[in-house]
């Protein structure tokens, strides 16, 4: 333990930083879910109070909930995320095997290539994947956004994993092998249980963007029965008119799962950060 | 019979030759070390042996059956590792049954061998803990215990005490010793410490750059060794090399001699001047420089000598090796 760390000085400016960080980091947050509660005259009057027996109102749940199918944009938004971060974290990862376990020839190009897609933003394909989508008849389906999320998420998966799946153990895997295990149990059984952290943070790094994204599902998929959260949001914004009860309460839902999902990997997450770091 | 034969084995990775043209008999029941400094291939001959690198060129043979494009689990082996390499979501008893399993043993020969194994091992305390609840040597136990489950044609060992402390390190070298008296399987055993060759071995393989240098029982090695490489690596302090013209011979000529055929004599014909010492109790090993070449000289019982002295040696003469520029033994 050095010095610096137990000097108390040190250590009340460090949390001193990390509050402040923290109170920054999720005032909008604070502001969108406490405006959600009130009306929308004392939205405008006194955005920063907290909502009291006056303001308080729940117009704007009431409206997001009769406007529009909001559950069905939420099954959808919920499904396209999980499936595609499913796919994300299973193809990622046996790409990732195969790069880091078999030589063969071209591997160090087959790397690279898969590496190349984290460079280039995948929207400069939109029209490109658009006229597919429409060729094989998967637009305003949610397989359309779940084949492009996946596409999306994939170089970065392939480029961490591979990274952490050549620091397990030579001798693990080749003990499973004189052991008689298949490549496909080393694979599932052995190796993937130790890169979990890894795995973790790929999820959460894909996970976000995702669910947030609102490009795709308006050109993809803008169907009534396919709209995601995000875009099912934009009805309440007009180009005149805003219902800003109704937008900040279908915002402070859609908080919810990407919450409910971030505590279940952030433990792995945590781990899979510092585990570079410290042995 | 022979447990294992290798002929002609050849092992490159691109263009670089790892394994060059490699002749190896293994007998049964016999215990084989190879032992090399590190880089020198042996790990990748094990390797190759247990199926894990295919050859570029050559024949294995494991029990007269040739084995060039058997996978390692079919091959009749089993192995332990350095790293002990044990499956980490799996408890002792698993972690040695898992093999069996994979061959579709039954139920009752599983349990069977899993016992005799751990009651041989002294590993029935621990059979139901996880390998993060076990100590270096436990696990190092666990590893073999995997291995002699599978009663396996042939047992390869890879390293596997080099991740003990130095009193560990003895206790499992009598363990592995006593094991193959009690199995009486053949095993080779690949290490890169010439104190482990030495004790274990029924026959020592010594490996450099890729290619075997010798074959031999350890005394046979130790006694007669074919080239200065060999001679300097078998033995503890290490052989003395230096010119003969220092002791009055022929300039191109290395004389070789070791620490403890060296003795303290007043009219010895070497002469050196002390830089160290190292009192052991039982022996003490003086370190001198004659003229510009350290030797070292083992002495058996306690002498006071001080560094900066100087001192003269005897030596037996048919106790010397005499080499030639090219190392190779005269």
């Amino acid at each position: 333990m050095n010095k610096a760390r137990q000097n108390p000085l040190n250590t009340a400016a460090m949390h001193g930083a990390l509050i402040l960080y923290t109170l920054i980091a999720l005032f909008p947050v604070f502001v969108i879910i406490i405006n959600s509660f009130k009306t929308r005259r004392s939205i405008f009057r006194e955005p920063l109070a907290l909502p009291d027996a006056e303001s308080f109102s729940l117009i704007g749940y009431q409206t997001v909930m009769k406007q529009g199918d909001f559950f069905l944009y939420f099954q959808n938004s919920l499904i396209v995320t999980v499936v595609s971060l499913a796919f994300v974290l299973l193809f990622g990862a046996m790409a990732a095997f195969a790069l880091s376990e078999y030589k063969f020839k071209g591997n160090t190009l087959m790397g690279l290539y898969l590496a190349l897609g984290i460079m280039i933003p995948i929207r400069i394909g939109t029209v490109a994947i658009l006229e597919m989508m429409v060729a094989t008849g998967l637009v305003n389906t949610l397989w359309a956004l779940i084949l492009v999320y996946t596409a999306q998420g994939l170089p970065l998966a392939v480029f961490i994993l591979s990274e952490f799946m050549r620091q397990v153990s030579d001798d693990l895997k080749n003990a499973g092998r004189v052991d008689g295990l298949s490549e496909y149990t080393i694979f599932f059984r052995l190796v993937l249980p130790l890169v979990r952290p890894a795995m973790a943070t790929v999820a959460v790094f894909n996970m976000i963007p995702i669910w947030n994204d609102l490009w795709f599902p308006l050109i993809l998929a803008p169907a009534e029965e396919t709209k995601t959260l995000t875009l099912g949001s934009q009805v309440f914004i007009g180009q005149f008119v805003t219902d800003w009860n109704a937008v900040l309460s279908a915002l402070s839902m859609a908080i919810l799962p990407v919450l409910v999902l971030y505590v279940i990997f952030s433990r792995q997450l945590i781990r899979g950060i510092t585990s570079g770091a410290v042995k | 019979m022979t447990a294992l034969t290798l002929t002609n084995v050849n092992k490159s990775f691109g263009t670089v030759e790892v394994l060059k043209d490699i002749n190896i008999d293994v007998e049964d029941g016999e215990f084989v070390v190879f032992v090399g400094p590190s880089g020198c291939g042996k790990s990748t001959l094990l390797r190759v042996i247990a199926g894990l690198e295919d050859v570029t060129s050559g024949e294995v043979r494991i029990g007269g059956e040739l084995m060039n494009l058997t996978p390692p689990s079919k091959r009749g082996i089993a192995m332990v590792f350095q790293s002990y390499a044990l499956y980490p979501h799996l408890n002792v008893r698993k972690n040695m049954s898992l093999a069996l399993k994979q061959e579709g043993q039954s139920k009752q020969v599983i349990e069977e061998r899993v016992a005799k194994a751990s009651k041989m091992l002294n590993l029935e305390p621990y059979i139901d803990r996880y390998p993060s609840e076990l100590s270096g040597g436990q696990r190092q136990r666990v590893a073999i215990g995997r291995a002699i489950v599978r009663e396996p044609k042939l047992f390869l060992f890879d390293e596997p005490l080099s991740n003990l402390d130095a009193a560990l390190r003895m206790n499992t070298r009598l363990e592995i010793a006593n094991l193959h008296q009690q199995l009486d399987a053949s095993m080779i055993y690949v290490t890169h410490d010439q104190t482990e060759a030495m004790t274990l071995a029924d026959k020592i393989v010594v490996l450099r750059d890729g290619r075997v240098e010798q074959v031999g029982s350890p005394m046979e090695l130790y006694n007669n060794p074919a080239n200065q490489f060999v001679a300097g690596f078998l033995g503890a302090p290490s052989m003395n090399f230096f010119p003969s013209s220092l002791i009055g011979e022929r300039a191109d000529i290395t004389t070789g001699i070791r620490p403890e055929d060296l003795f303290l004599a007043d009219e010895g014909p070497i002469t050196a001047n002390v830089t160290h010492v190292e009192h052991l109790g039982g022996d003490t090993n003086v370190i001198a420089m004659m003229q510009d070449h350290q030797i070292t000289a083992r002495l058996f019982g306690q002498y006071q000598v001080d560094a900066g002295e100087t001192v003269r040696f005897g030596y037996t003469p048919n106790r010397t090796y005499r080499f030639d520029q090219h190392g190779t033994r005269l």
